[in-house]
């Protein structure tokens, strides 16, 4: 890994002015996602931003500076479908976070994106482990709805975010139960009214006139999810409560819904695949911690995926997804270890997610046409003792540091006596 | 919160017990215990003494038979690795390990060709049982959070042996695990040590003769819980303040029972002091009997901790969570405390801001006793994989630590810090039989616990449902039997 690593350190030199540069990755075991499956001994040239080719025989070109992977894995960026990553630097600190707000009067239209936060510490955190592309959403604060969510991506450039407005979040779990006034059926008359309001947006709002559920600012941003141009993200667990959801969404075309949670899911799979429901589950989710997840397997993952859903991962709940979502890979790899395919649970933390959120298509795997988010790897990505050795979000390397590495380079070496906060 | 000790009948119990309960040998626990907070004065069995062990474990290991582990990759949690190693276990305990070893009539052999054979692992931090699931207000059971010393509960009494997260620990290898109260009081408890079996009772579970554990807890949590209803402590010097009032407290409480026993045992006529529950609790601290189990984060706080128990004289046993344990390992080794973290959590609160992926590995190389902890339903399940990660981040960090050694992260090093290190934690003749056989390499994702055994008897096999608990709430839910 030597070689690889001062092969990126000249690159990093060359880098200097950005945009306008070739790399190539060299003497990889390429992960497509893409028909072409994990190509050996393979290249990946990214040019100005985009991956320009890959393969076995790519050639590399004589401008590119290259990226010798020495045999190791090189894959897409890992695409984290379900994080607060930018919106809360210190949990317990209300100070430092933007994910809910209870006291505000609106909810739908509560935008992430006037929240994300590209400088917090921990986009670094997660980016040297892979995570190169994130959805961002909203907590809820005083009703079933948690607002707007965004995508980004984490190299901390002032432009991380990428895409706003991209879902809506509501909760119609056990928790949504609670903010809607104390029951299940209190949370869907909720959501039933709400979209009823946001199908009547504007005229129902004309003169004084207020909704049965939300007010004016919040029915104009529900309808996109009304006429099915964003997806509502659904937090549901309970097998009762997905079918509850199944049927919402038959109701109320063309409104697309995507499952955020489904502990239970695995006892629905078969209803969800035949709605064409995508779901997101954490695959280390697997104790009874509520009455709504009483059925929580290590096997929801793979038998959902047998049954034909379209599954992403999480590492909320069992992990924070504002600092750990780097463990992505570890939740994936435990997927496997509990039957899923290799190639399914890597495909769970890159392109199915960018699909879900309609970006499938320059997102989440190696092909010609996609950004040019590449990871290199030290060995197996799903493998706990792995980690990357190199990350280029849209074509450019990053550098492999974040706070976390300074606090470990100024404390490794406890013989030296110079003072501590002299050591930078 | 007291209640007057003056029943005959305790006195009767005082050879056996004393307050060193951390020996399931009652000669022992004798000869430890002389002098301390009553002793064995012999005749004399009018004086009053503390009784230290009113809840008694009535743990029976299961019955077993022999079991050769044949052929695998045995570590042994002490630094050593054996290739193609077997693991004889007799009568609950092992019998021998090594190579080529014979098997006896009537054993049953297991080939564990291409798998590794560890210790079972320990969780020296958990809260199943007080804190179960599913996790509904009635089960809330950890945190005594109503004034800032409760040295008086125990963790016991809040244990819901019925927790379905005991069952998921042990499919993850986990033998033995120390539950301790919540972090929202300065002195949240007593802890109590326990052995990852079915029972009815929490007295079944308890492990025969480990020492009780306190729990204290610096920093945030109990500053902002009474901080935020406008009393005391409300700030980190509050913290250090109620501390040491206590352990005032406690001085005097110590020595008003000293003075007792002595008159007592010169033949005077003299009354015993009021028992106070708390007290007791801390006067087994400051007798060495009672072996603190402290949440801190921060180097600085854990620094001022250190001080204070010089300034007490008793001895901090390990520090929980030590989130900055990486900075001040030098500290921790003068001052023989242990530090027990996460691999990789962080961000949570200011004083968890300074987290990095190589604390466990730094903290150990660099000289102190370190080990992995979950405090989490969930990650109890995948210590392994805790250490894993610790461990290639420190490799990479260039630190040399082999995976035998790491291993004892798992299990040697919290049984020495919970003080059964002498009965488990490693797999050494005569130890407990508390075995893991695992798929393939334990530091791998792909790996699960394939059988558990504890005390020699098979306890989880993960291809034989009939040897998969299942708890009572489980029974007739949708998810009975799930993993």
């Amino acid at each position: 890994m030597k070689q690889l690593i001062s092969a990126l350190t000249v690159g990093l030199t060359l880098a200097a002015p950005a945009a306008a540069q070739t790399y190539a990755v060299t003497n990889g075991r390429v992960v497509t996602n893409t028909e072409a499956g994990i190509i050996d001994n393979a290249t990946v040239v990214v040019r100005d931003g985009d991956i320009v080719a890959v393969g076995a025989g790519a050639d590399v070109p004589d401008d590119a500076t290259v990226i010798d992977a020495a045999g190791g894995w090189v894959t897409p960026g890992l695409f984290a479908g379900y994080t607060q990553l930018g919106l809360i630097e210190v949990g317990l600190e209300d100070s430092t976070t933007d994910d809910s707000a209870g006291d505000s009067p609106f909810s739908v239209a509560l935008d992430v994106a006037d929240g994300f936060n590209p400088a917090g510490t921990y986009l670094a955190t997660n980016r040297i482990e892979g995570i190169t592309r994130a959805a961002i959403y909203p907590s809820t604060g005083h009703n079933i709805f948690a607002g707007q969510g965004a995508l980004i991506e984490t190299s901390g450039n002032p432009d991380s975010l990428f895409q706003s407005a991209s879902f809506v979040f509501v909760d119609l779990s056990e928790r949504g139960a609670r903010r809607a006034g104390g029951s299940r059926p209190a949370a869907w008359a909720f959501l039933e009214a709400a979209l009823s309001d946001a199908r009547g947006y504007p005229g129902r709002f004309s003169g004084d006139h207020e909704g049965d559920a939300l007010n004016r600012y919040d029915a104009a941003a529900l309808l996109p999810v009304a006429r099915g141009r964003v997806p509502l993200v659904m937090a549901v667990n309970r097998a009762a409560d997905l079918r509850r959801a199944i049927r919402f969404q038959e109701d109320n075309a063309p409104l697309q819904i995507v499952i955020a949670g489904a502990s239970e899911g695995w006892m629905v799979a078969d209803e969800l695949a035949e709605a064409d429901i995508p779901v997101i589950i954490d695959p280390l989710e697997d104790l009874p911690s509520s009455f709504d997840s009483l059925a929580a397997s290590l096997q929801n993952a793979a038998r959902l995926q047998d049954a034909g859903v379209d599954v992403a991962y999480a590492t909320a709940p069992t992990a924070d997804g504002y600092f750990n979502a780097r463990l992505l890979p570890q939740h994936a790899g435990n997927a496997v270890a509990n039957g899923v395919p290799w190639n399914d649970a890597f495909r769970a933390i890159t392109l199915t997610p960018a699909e879900i959120y309609g970006v499938g298509d320059r997102y989440g795997a190696l092909a010609p046409g996609y950004a040019g988010d590449v990871v290199v790897w030290d060995g197996d990505p799903l493998e706990v003792m792995s980690a990357p050795v190199a990350v280029l979000i849209d074509g450019e390397p990053s550098a492999m540091e974040s706070r976390q590495t300074r606090l470990r380079d100024r404390y490794i070496n406890i013989t030296d006596d110079t003072p501590y906060a002299y050591r930078r | 919160m007291t209640l007057k000790a003056s029943l005959p009948a305790l006195a009767a119990m005082t050879a056996a017990i004393a307050l060193a309960a951390c020996s399931s040998d009652p000669d022992d626990a004798a000869s430890n215990g002389s002098g301390s907070s009553g002793g064995n004065s012999g005749s004399q069995d009018d004086i009053v003494r503390v009784n230290t062990d009113p809840y008694p474990s009535t743990y029976e290991p299961q019955p077993s038979g022999i079991t050769l582990i044949r052929g695998g990759t045995v570590l042994d949690g002490i630094g050593g690795e054996i290739e193609n190693g077997d693991v004889l276990i007799e009568n609950g305990r092992i019998a021998a390990i090594g190579t080529g070893l014979e098997a006896p009539e009537d054993a049953t052999i297991i080939d564990a060709a291409g798998r590794y054979v560890t210790p079972g692992v320990i969780d020296i931090h958990s809260h199943l049982g007080d804190y179960p699931s599913p996790g509904v207000s009635a089960h809330s059971d950890g945190n005594e959070a109503t004034q800032p010393v409760t040295a008086e509960v125990w963790a016991e009494h809040s244990v819901w042996p019925q927790d379905p997260g005991f069952e998921h620990a042990l499919a993850g290898g986990v033998t033995t695990l120390h539950v301790l109260p919540g972090s929202a009081n300065l002195f949240g408890g007593r802890g109590i040590t326990l052995r990852n079996v079915s029972a009815r009772t929490v007295q079944g579970m308890k492990f025969p003769g480990a020492p009780y554990t306190l729990k204290m807890a610096c920093g945030e949590n109990p500053s902002r819980v009474y901080g935020s209803r406008g009393q005391s402590p409300a700030t980190d010097m509050g913290n250090m303040a109620g501390y040491r009032a206590a352990w005032i407290r406690a001085s005097d409480y110590r020595d008003s029972w000293h003075e007792y026993w002595e008159a007592a045992e010169d033949g005077e006529d003299v009354d015993p002091p009021t028992q106070d529950l708390e007290l007791d609790t801390l006067m087994g601290v400051l007798e060495g009997d009672i072996l603190v189990q402290q949440h801190c984060y921060r180097a600085d706080q854990m620094a001022q901790i250190m001080d204070m128990s010089e300034e007490f004289g008793y001895q901090v046993t390990t520090f929980h969570h030590a989130v900055e344990a990486y900075k001040i390992p030098d500290l921790l080794a003068e001052h023989d405390v242990c530090a027990a973290v996460w691999a990789d959590w962080g961000g949570f609160k200011m004083e968890a801001y300074d987290s990095v992926r190589e604390n466990l590995a730094m903290t150990h190389a660099n000289g102190a006793c370190a080990m992995i902890h979950s405090d989490d339903a969930n990650g109890i399940q995948r210590l392994n994989q805790e250490v894993a990660k610790a461990l290639a981040d420190g490799r990479r960090a260039g630190l040399d630590i082999s995976d035998a050694e790491a291993w004892a992260w798992l299990s040697s090093a919290p049984a020495q810090a919970l003080g059964i290190g002498d009965e488990t934690g490693s797999l050494q003749e005569g130890y407990r039989a508390d075995v893991v056989l695992w798929s393939g390499n334990p530091y791998s994702t792909y790996t699960r616990a394939d059988q558990v055994w504890i005390d020699g008897a098979l306890s989880y096999d993960r291809r034989d449902t009939d040897i998969q608990p299942v708890s009572d709430f489980m029974l007739g839910q949708p998810g009975e039997g799930e993993q």
